[in-house]
């Protein structure tokens, strides 16, 4: 099934400067891992030492927040939206 | 979109940007994020430089405005945008101080800065002088209301275009202070949160600056201003507690960094200084993380009436609650009613006309007094960042009707008598 991720500009060094790449997985969690498979290095960066999403970065399934879903284990379904979003500013 | 970058003057001070997490630093371009942590960047200086050339007596002959600090702030041109931006009134309070039990009370009134009536107008000089050096043509904002005002009015001065994003809840005046600027005004259906991701995405393809997303390194720092103003009206000297509102969190710690550089450049003495945070509970996330005692924030989705203090997902959070627990500092939250109380003690005893950011910040120092967080003794400065005219409807209905009378004496007479009657009864109520 296709998820559609929108890749913010630091990251794009991984992805051949494509803004938007499509992949697969069943949730947050998969997704980044199959995003690895198809950009390697990407993961590393998306996320800490300890496997998860870096703090400073936001991800959000169709315009949702995950931390208002279920975290990186957020169910993905075909034709889903993820965009990745590093520090939020504002204020 | 953009023009050539301005020459850097000799004197500037500033040197790069570093991450806030991690040993990586970049040049001072127009960014906000570490390419490897994500984190905010932050401006660095040359202090060594600041110190031989900076005292007292150069800051006191300088501008009366932000712009007598020039020398800690992140602009490479001796063009600057000074519109009379900052000293804003230093207040002792008698009658609030009195009410509160606390002998030294002081009250930053930005309600009055200049030219749109909040602290905002202080990082927007900042950014916009930064956003002209360099050399864009066009600026933009995501805001709950204050910004945008600033952001707008300082453009029309600096003849910058400007095009401003803002939640399409807004209070009227908040709206209106801005269009009467006529910039383009784009009213989004959705949360300040939505509006600033909205930005983020506009920020990376149109080359605008936007001064609290791409500028936001630069525009931070003129936060720093309420921390040197307050120094220096005190006397130079620090307080021992602040009192600030926490929105997005940068406000608060910059202050902190404002009263470090005066240490480090020796223009005060050291001495600990404790920082205290308000938030209104209907948007609270920061005060949560610290009354939980964690150190990562939830975001929340804001309801309250306190709409310029509403960022659920605030950027500079963490640092807010790190710099709370460091200092022996309270981030607490006030419900809407009290933040209504707030605003109409500060009006009723002090004769400033806050607006519910204030009202906020209000009721939490009465919170954290009441609770024995802050000693009677303490010399404290509260910070109120805005005007109360600006937020007509937050205080609709809670505060008395005008008496309308014929224009005889009559008519004068019993509408005084009445009103004197009514007056004791509202005594008797309170005695009772």
């Amino acid at each position: 099934m296709a998820i559609k991720v929108l890749v913010p500009t630091p990251l794009q060094k991984f992805t051949n400067n494509q803004a938007v790449i499509e992949t697969t997985g069943g949730t947050i969690n998969e997704m980044i891992d199959q995003l690895e498979t198809a950009c390697p290095g990407i993961k590393a960066r998306i996320c800490d030492e300890s496997g998860k999403p870096r703090r400073f970065l936001n991800l959000y399934v169709n315009s949702e927040d995950i931390r208002f879903l279920d975290g990186p284990e957020t169910a993905l379904t075909d034709g889903d939206e993820v965009s990745i979003v590093p520090a939020v500013a504002g204020g | 979109m953009t023009q050539a970058i301005a020459k850097r003057s000799e004197s500037a001070t500033f040197t790069h940007l570093k991450s806030k997490e991690g040993d990586y630093t970049y040049d001072l371009l127009p960014i906000n994020i570490c390419e490897n942590t994500f984190a905010p960047l932050e401006v660095a200086y040359d202090y060594d430089k600041i110190r031989d050339t900076v005292t007292r007596e150069t800051i006191a002959a300088g501008p009366h405005s932000i712009w007598r600090y020039r020398a800690f702030l992140p602009v490479a041109t001796d063009n600057v945008i000074d519109v009379g931006t900052g000293m804003t009134p230093l207040v002792k309070s008698t009658r609030l101080a009195r009410r509160l039990g606390l002998k030294n009370l002081y009250i930053k009134n930005d309600a009055v800065n200049m030219p749109t009536l909040s602290f905002k107008d202080r990082v927007v000089s900042v950014a916009l002088t930064r956003a002209r050096e360099l050399g864009f043509s066009t600026v933009s904002c995501a805001s709950t209301g204050n910004l945008a005002n600033s952001t707008a009015a300082i453009a029309a001065h600096a003849g910058l275009e400007c095009c401003v994003f803002i939640p399409a809840d807004l209070e009227a005046g908040k709206v209106l202070g801005t269009l009467i600027y006529n910039p383009t005004v784009m009213a989004v259906k959705g949360n300040y949160d939505q509006v600033n991701r909205l930005c983020s995405e506009v920020a990376n393809t149109y080359g605008w600056g936007f001064v609290n997303i791409n500028l936001r390194p630069y525009y931070s720092e003129g936060s720093k201003t309420l921390g040197f103003e307050v120094a220096e009206q005190l006397g130079w000297q620090l307080p021992d507690h602040i009192v600030a509102p926490i929105a997005s969190g940068s406000l608060y710690t910059k202050i902190r960094k404002g009263f470090e550089e005066f240490v480090q450049c020796g223009l005060v003495e050291d001495k600990p200084v404790r920082y205290s945070g308000a938030q209104a509970e209907g948007c609270s996330p920061v005060a949560q993380a610290f009354k939980e005692g964690r150190d990562f924030i939830n975001p929340v989705k804001p309801n309250t009436v306190a709409k310029s203090i509403a960022i659920g997902n605030p950027a500079d959070g963490v640092y807010a609650v790190e710099q709370a627990n460091e200092t022996n500092g309270h981030i607490e939250s006030a419900t809407d009613a009290e933040i209504i109380e707030g605003i109409k003690l500060l009006a009723e005893t002090e004769g400033i006309f806050t607006e519910t950011a204030g009202g906020t910040t209000i009721a939490v120092l009465k919170k954290l007094v009441e609770a024995g967080k802050i000693s009677p003794d303490e010399t404290t400065v509260v910070y109120i960042t805005g005007n109360g005219l600006k937020t007509q409807e937050a205080i609709q209905g809670y505060i008395s009707e005008p008496l309308t009378i014929e224009a005889k004496l009559d008519s004068f007479e019993r509408a005084w008598e009445r009103a004197q009657t009514l007056e004791r009864l509202d005594w008797q109520q309170v005695l009772v």
